[in-house]
């Protein structure tokens, strides 16, 4: 009988990013200042 | 059993100046995210970059106070990465990224002819180990190989500086090699890279 079930499809497969790239953008969002002045918004890394 | 805020309620205290509420919000959505990425890109590498460049959107675009999406979070970000995976595949149409086979590696026929670092390294101890060996020939023959070999110079140009004939030159250059062999031997060196 002709098998109609499509195999195990990569584009299905369940993926996470990896703790690093959490804790990075963690990171990133901690020195990320954004400041405000006279309508105009600056934004600062104080890393 | 603990309550999970919902994603409205994190983003405005996250906009509040509350950083644990991102890193819920990214650990919540981490993997749907991720998975929705991959299916379109079919490549890791290349997910972690459109993940993270998805976030640094959302942080700088809620840092700035710039979010109206109240209650649709989630929709937001997935419409920012599939805006990021779009600009992903019209770079890669100008610029298409070639892959070599098993039978063919583009790197073989391709390559820049600067040392690695490591074969850098070893070259210029080389040059320092050598520069002490010269160090122990007598002058005669040290003045004509630092010369010659430093110096590029001709054995005709070395004679009008030295004063020697063509020959004597060629003589001490001669010896001044033998001698660096003996030296080297004699204090079991390796010079090699």
């Amino acid at each position: 009988m002709e098998q109609i079930y499509p195999g195990h499809l990569e584009k299905c497969k369940l993926v996470k990013a990896k703790p690093a790239t959490v804790e990075f953008l963690l990171q990133y969002s901690k020195a990320l200042h954004v400041t405000k002045h006279k309508g105009i918004i600056l934004e600062n890394n104080l890393n | 059993m603990q309550l999970q805020a919902e994603d409205p309620i994190l983003v405005q205290n996250y906009m509040s100046g509350d950083e644990k509420s991102l890193e819920i919000l990214i650990n919540r959505h981490n993997q749907r995210l991720t998975s929705f990425i991959y299916s379109k890109v079919l490549d890791k590498d290349i997910t972690e970059d459109i993940f993270q460049d998805t976030f640094i959107k959302v942080i700088r675009t809620l840092k700035r106070g710039a979010y109206n999406e109240e209650g649709k979070f989630l929709p937001w970000v997935m419409r920012i990465a599939h805006n990021l995976i779009i600009d992903h595949f019209r770079r890669n149409k100008r610029m298409p990224k070639f892959e070599g086979s098993e039978d063919f590696n583009i790197f073989s026929v391709l390559g820049d002819n600067k040392l690695d670092a490591e074969k850098q390294l070893i070259k210029d101890q080389i040059e320092s180990d050598l520069g002490l060996l010269i160090e122990e020939l007598p002058d005669d023959q040290k003045e004509v190989l630092v010369m010659r070999i430093y110096k590029d110079m001709s054995f005709k140009e070395i004679s009008e500086n030295t004063g020697v004939s063509i020959n004597t030159a060629l003589g001490r250059m001669r010896y001044a090699l033998i001698n660096l062999r003996k030296i080297i031997e004699k204090n079991n060196i390796v010079l090699t890279n």
